[in-house]
């Protein structure tokens, strides 16, 4: 996902029938549906799957109903939240259970917001970060897989996320990374 | 202190791994499915012959299949078929 295009603007391709800013949207937000899924809602594989193909297909046929473009991450997150009560409450239907709305999950969907943010501002960092970044973080590789993919020793690859994540904490502070510095 | 330290940051960076590929592929592919474009696209990835000749004139292939070959339709296969 690229940060040099606003949501608003990939929104309005979107609309306007480009399918390289559908491919795109779609690559954005992706990690957000899916973790609303499986981390706020636990739902299983299949659930989650049907829930993430639902919620773009929707948002495809509903996209021209979004009145502030710029809001599409919210109302993403919405559309989420309601496809996975609906599934959660077509289970409870078979296997009856008090509430379908998983404890917390208002405090996961606030935490995942946050970690949006943060991923944002991963995707404005220079590439060499974002890549080690979201190898080690979000895909779970460690320092050997990292250094034996991208040729580099393991201590070399420690020291890169030390120095990355200090970067970008100095953006998050709202002061721009020295691009020497990482 | 700062909102974020560098822990925080790597907690909040973990709370967001990659959805499956081919969820997204599928989710990407939306508008192709609803051009009817989905059988020309498994067919390219089944067959290498057949993708190498439709990569090469992706506008006539469109063509053959009634659909008016936008840029960005093209583009958005192209970068398909790239994957």
């Amino acid at each position: 996902m690229s940060s040099e295009v606003t949501d608003a603007a990939l929104v309005a391709r979107c609309r306007a029938g480009d399918h390289v800013a559908w491919q795109e949207l779609v690559e954005r937000f992706s990690r957000y549906v899916y973790a609303i899924s499986v981390q706020a809602f636990r739902l299983g594989h299949h659930d989650a799957e049907d829930v993430f193909q639902e919620v773009f297909a929707r948002a495809y046929q509903q996209l021209h109903k979004l009145r502030d473009d710029d809001a599409i991450r919210p109302w993403l997150g919405q559309l989420t939240r309601r496809l996975c009560i609906d599934k959660l409450r077509a289970a409870a239907r078979e296997a009856p259970v008090e509430d379908v709305d998983p404890p917390g999950a208002d405090d996961t969907i606030a935490e995942l917001d946050e970690a949006f943010a943060v991923r944002e501002a991963l995707d404005a960092a220079p590439e060499h970060c974002r890549d080690v970044l979201d190898r080690f973080f979000c895909r779970d590789e460690s320092y050997a897989t990292i250094g034996a993919e991208l040729d580099l020793p393991a201590g070399t690859i420690a020291s890169r996320i030390s120095r990355c994540l200090a970067g970008l904490r100095k953006f998050l502070e709202g002061k721009k990374p020295a691009p020497s510095a990482v | 202190m700062s909102r974020y330290d560098e822990t925080r940051i790597g907690e909040l960076l973990r709370r967001l791994p990659p959805a499956p590929d081919a969820w997204v592929r599928a989710a990407q592919e939306l508008p192709l499915a609803r051009l009817g474009l989905e059988d020309l696209v498994r067919r390219a990835e089944e067959d290498v012959e057949f993708r190498t000749r439709l990569v090469a004139d992706l506008e006539a292939a469109l063509r053959e299949e009634g659909v008016e070959p936008d840029p960005e339709l093209v583009e958005a296969l192209r970068r398909r078929f790239q994957q």
